[in-house]
């Protein structure tokens, strides 16, 4: 490796905390619909700024990031349904609030990855720091490895799966969707959850308030069955499930249009 | 916010000086205010000294100048007078020193009178602990302190965004657990019963140089060692005696640890390789040392590991 290069490589405005180069780089080799780019020498600003520049304005519909070197922030606010595949770690905020792509990520995430995802579908490879999946509303977040502490707090809607274990205060104050957790569950597992469930294939080291088991049905059968064979993740664990025990708080989980219907 | 690196290697020795430079120069936007290193060397026959004649908040007068000659020479007057004979001195900036000393007789006894000088402050006692500390990012001070050949074991270091204390080198880290040798800590976090365990402490005879919690753990920690407990041990205790959100990584002249409160609020992403356990809040610090990929992951919420050269 060459000599030391941090500053060199990192750009950082007078307070020395954001990157301020604004350009488009267009590095990106495209063939047809498809196209990709090496992010090794770019920010996370030109890295973002490609993406939207090859999804928004060359109709590109998959594209390849290779070496995103876990910079932060890589992938947000992709509004449009299209292919995107990281070939590497991201590191922190790693697609929040999408709606629509279908990303693949062949290292692991960072803490804040999928923030107030929408829609679209998250397959990541490795591990996943905390708070991975908060106030998500939508879409499918699959991690193959082990997920950080506070996973899906404040979920509103969508699937999160994991392979591996989860950290403490899984599925704080979650409001509706599913999370399906493989291995273990850290202390506060669903602690104050307004709806949702939570399955979990380990052992649950505690619950968090009004958090309890719930009731098997054929329902979570053919979904988790569902979700297992539509990410071809093998055959799926014996499960526990949790739900709101609905004793803590009676906040409604509707959304503004069900609540017309049914108030 | 702030930063905080580790690294430890398990076949002998590298440029850890270099590796850290890099981690921590990654990491400057989670803390651009101070950059402090802990290194370890081959343990030395004699005691390695770092130490300071004045602070960034020390009035840059007419009579700076000066008052840093009279602090030296003070200092220098007073090892001889304990029979501390200075065997190297390097002079690193105006006000910072590296000494070898020729010295068998009581460390704290060393580092009290050197500290008794207003403005001087002890930063490291040892037989193999150096800690480099000062304002700016990890380039500037690796290039002031000639850090890029420093050939070690293991090493920390931290990048500070001050948030309850003075931006200045008593409230950089890495701290050194006064007055015992060779043990020091990172921390990124914030202890809510800081005052209580400063109290305690001061009553056991211990001083502090600042007013930043994180002080408070090296001392912690050295003091539970003293009593019989190993490294690990002292770390699990820590979990139920300090109270508050954090990650800490602390060092000894053999092994290195990393604890994580049970909320697991601040960040830690591990990289555990055959020769090298490399550790820090962001992963891009890791990366910025290893040019191939890697699997890395985040210990979990009341996890304690240490590692052993």
């Amino acid at each position: 490796m060459d000599a030391l290069t941090g500053e060199s490589q990192i750009v950082y405005d007078a307070r020395g905390l954001v990157e301020p180069n604004a350009e488009v780089p267009k590095v990106s080799s495209i063939d047809g619909t498809k196209a990709e780019f090496d992010a090794n020498d770019l920010t996370t600003r030109q890295i973002n700024l490609e993406l939207r520049w090859l999804i928004n304005e060359q109709g590109i519909t998959d594209v390849t990031v290779k070496n995103p070197g876990a910079k932060h922030s890589l992938g947000v606010g992709i509004l449009t349904r299209c292919k995107i595949t990281f070939e590497g770690s991201l590191g922190y905020f790693g697609c929040g609030v999408i709606d629509g792509p279908e990303v693949h990520i062949k290292g692991r995430v960072g803490w804040s990855s999928c923030e107030n995802m929408m829609s679209g579908t998250v397959v990541v490879e490795g591990n996943a720091g905390s708070l991975t999946g908060a106030a998500m509303r939508g879409g499918d977040l699959i991690i193959k490895g082990r997920l950080g502490a506070r996973t899906g707090i404040d979920q509103k809607g969508g699937t999160i799966l994991t392979m591996g274990s989860v950290g403490a205060n899984t599925g704080f104050m979650m409001q509706r969707g599913r999370q399906v957790i493989c291995g273990d569950a850290g202390h506060g597992l669903g602690d104050s959850m307004y709806d949702g469930i939570i399955y979990v294939g380990g052992k649950v080291r505690s619950l968090g308030i009004d958090c309890v088991p719930g009731e098997w049905t054929d329902a979570d059968t053919e979904f988790i069955d569902r979700k297992f064979r539509i990410y071809e993740l093998g055959t799926p664990p014996a499960f526990q499930k949790f739900v709101c025990g609905k004793k803590l708080y009676n906040y409604d989980s509707l959304e503004a249009s069900e609540r017309k219907l049914v108030l | 916010m702030c930063g905080i690196a580790g690294i430890i290697y398990k076949d002998g020795h590298h440029n850890v000086g270099q590796d850290m430079t890099r981690m921590l120069q990654s990491m400057k936007h989670r803390g651009p205010d101070s950059t402090g290193y802990a290194l370890y060397a081959e343990p030395t026959e004699n005691v390695v000294m770092r130490y300071t004649t004045a602070n960034t908040t020390t009035p840059r007068d007419f009579e700076f100048q000066d008052r840093l000659k009279r602090n030296r020479a003070e200092a220098e007057r007073r090892l001889a007078g304990l029979g501390a004979k200075i065997v190297t001195c390097v002079q690193e900036t105006d006000y910072a020193f590296r000494l070898t000393l020729d010295y068998t007789d009581d460390l704290k006894k060393l580092a009290d009178q050197i500290e008794d000088i207003p403005d001087c402050e002890v930063l490291s006692l040892g037989h193999s602990l150096e800690i480099i500390k000062d304002l700016g990012d990890a380039e500037s001070v690796c290039a002031q302190y000639h850090l890029e050949q420093f050939q070690g074991t293991h090493a920390i270091g931290h990048v500070r965004m001050a948030t309850e204390s003075d931006v200045d080198i008593s409230g950089a880290h890495p701290y050194w657990a006064y007055p015992f040798s060779d043990i020091a800590v990172v921390h990124n976090g914030q202890l809510t019963n800081y005052f209580q365990w400063r109290r305690r402490l001061e009553r056991s005879g211990h001083r502090f140089n600042s007013e930043c919690d994180s002080e408070i753990i090296a001392v912690y920690l050295a003091e539970k060692m003293s009593e019989g407990m190993g490294l690990k041990e002292a770390m699990e205790k820590s979990l139920d005696e300090l109270d508050g959100v954090f990650t800490y990584i602390c060092v000894t002249a053999d092994a290195l640890g990393v604890a994580k409160d049970e909320m697991a609020a601040k960040p830690l992403v591990l990289f555990e390789g055959e020769n090298m356990i490399a550790m820090a809040s962001e992963e891009m610090a890791i990366r910025a040392i290893i040019d191939h990929e890697i699997d890395t992951y985040d210990p979990y919420e009341g996890e304690v590991m240490v590692w052993t050269r």
